[in-house]
């Protein structure tokens, strides 16, 4: 039998790009807001390019923050996704969904040095461990485009170093969650996201 | 560690490339998106689409092309070309580019970039810029290097910044087409006075220049056309060499 996977429908941008990917390893996905679609799929996916505050502020006022936090099949962040997963963002200052436990911070020049923010581009994972990671090779390169990122902890599953070591992946439960956009990064990024669709729920 | 890119421009018209790309292996040679898959396979690490078009229906068609481009190719793509206003790049987006790159426009009309940061972020914002060097000073040009401007590279280069462009596309006029290297010099100042990327295009002819742009000319991205397309340079080689040479690049 098919699955049902449903994309997040919200108010960031770039979903699309997530659904061509899904396509491209044939899968037919469901773009909804609807809770009980979102709650009877087979796996969710959260995606999204946006801004903390405001992404985070629809989500509340239309109860998906309730929907996504309690679901309880595989579900699957991709950057601002992820960013809204955590606990808090310092972009604009707001509570997030806490389903991980770690801070989401703007990267920061240490005084003398003159990084580009933001980090954009391919960028190695390191230490990538658990079922996305399945078949990706060490210091594998992913694309990434962000200004803010999550903190390394507890649930962190892969880290990427820019200005200092930050969660490329986060894993807790049925939840996993992708700093950079694997619907980019060529046949690692494929080779992800089919890891995420192999996941038995 | 972040790598260094490698880009190849494809000029698109009426949703076909132009000038003889010479990929032996292709049912449909023209085909860009064909083109830039292949691109993708030998490890390119972003593609630029430049839409060289100028009929409306022409214009129609390079969206319908974006956004097979978009169905179909799995690494980052910019757009440009043909870009006037807000809704020019609203439709690009729309149709799945990642991000566009704009140069006559926000010349004539700098709050331009400021609009687009704020309605779509600067990440999606690449400010090009065709630069000639003229007796010491580089003057930017308009519509494709035809007609100049009183505008200076390096300082357009940071209002642009500061306005919030994502990066810099850097065409030297003077280099581009002569095969004997980046200006590197100029591309250094760029880097040291910029705290967003620069990607260098027009002057590469071999292999080392790419080396000399990301070393002397601290680009973060190198950008050619022909030399890709008439496989003087192939991408998996080059990669392999600039890791030789120290260079962080992804090989895939």
């Amino acid at each position: 039998m098919r699955e049902h996977i449903a994309i997040v429908r919200y108010n960031a941008g770039n979903i699309f790009s997530v659904d061509y990917a899904l396509k491209r390893l044939g899968i037919q996905a469901e773009i909804t807001g609807d809770h009980n679609r979102l709650r009877n799929a087979d796996k969710v996916i959260f995606p999204g390019v946006g801004e903390a505050g405001t992404t985070m502020a629809y989500l509340r006022e239309h109860g998906l923050d309730q929907v996504i936090g309690s679901l309880t099949q595989p579900v699957l962040g991709i950057c601002v996704g992820l960013q809204l997963m955590c606990r808090h963002s310092e972009e604009s200052d707001v509570d997030c969904m806490g389903i991980f436990d770690e801070q989401v911070l703007r990267f920061q020049n240490p005084a003398g040095e003159r990084f580009k923010i933001p980090h954009m581009g391919w960028n190695t994972l390191h230490g990538a461990s658990g079922p996305l990671f399945s078949g990706i090779a060490k210091d594998a390169y992913v694309y990434f485009v962000h200004s803010y990122y999550a903190t390394t902890g507890a649930h962190t599953c892969a880290t990427t170093t820019y200005i200092r070591p930050f969660s490329a992946a986060l894993c807790r439960d049925n939840f996993h969650a992708l700093q950079f956009h694997p619907e980019k990064s060529g046949t690692v990024g494929a080779r992800i996201l089919q890891n995420f669709l192999d996941i038995k729920p | 560690m972040l790598a260094k890119r490698i880009i190849p421009c494809l000029d698109i018209k009426d949703g076909t490339t132009v000038k003889g790309v010479n990929f032996v292996n292709f049912r449909q040679a023209g085909d860009p998106v064909e083109l830039g898959a292949e691109y993708s396979r030998q490890g390119a690490d972003e593609l630029v689409f430049l839409d060289i078009t100028a009929s409306h229906e022409g214009r129609k068609t390079f969206v319908e092309l974006v956004k097979r481009v978009a169905e179909n190719i799995d690494i980052p793509f910019t757009v440009g070309g043909g870009i006037y206003e807000l809704r020019d790049v609203d439709t690009l987006l729309a149709a799945g580019a990642d991000k566009v790159s704009v140069n006559s426009a926000i010349l004539r009309n700098p709050a331009l970039i400021d609009e687009i940061a704020r309605n779509f972020g600067s990440q999606v914002l690449v400010a090009a810029i065709d630069a000639h060097l003229e007796q010491g000073k580089w003057v930017c040009y308009l519509n494709g290097g035809r007609i100049p401007t009183d505008r200076e590279l390096f300082s357009w280069a940071k209002e642009a910044e500061n306005r919030g462009a994502g990066e810099i596309l850097f065409t030297s006029m003077t280099h581009d087409g002569v095969k004997e290297g980046f200006p590197n010099d100029a591309l250094a100042t760029l880097a040291d006075n910029l705290n967003i990327p620069v990607i260098a295009s027009g002057g590469a002819g071999k292999m080392e220049h790419f080396k000399d742009v990301f070393t002397l000319g601290k680009a973060d991205a190198g950008l050619a056309a022909s030399i890709f397309h008439f496989k003087e340079v192939l991408i998996p080689e080059l990669k392999v060499y600039l890791a030789s040479e120290g260079i962080p690049v992804r090989i895939s």
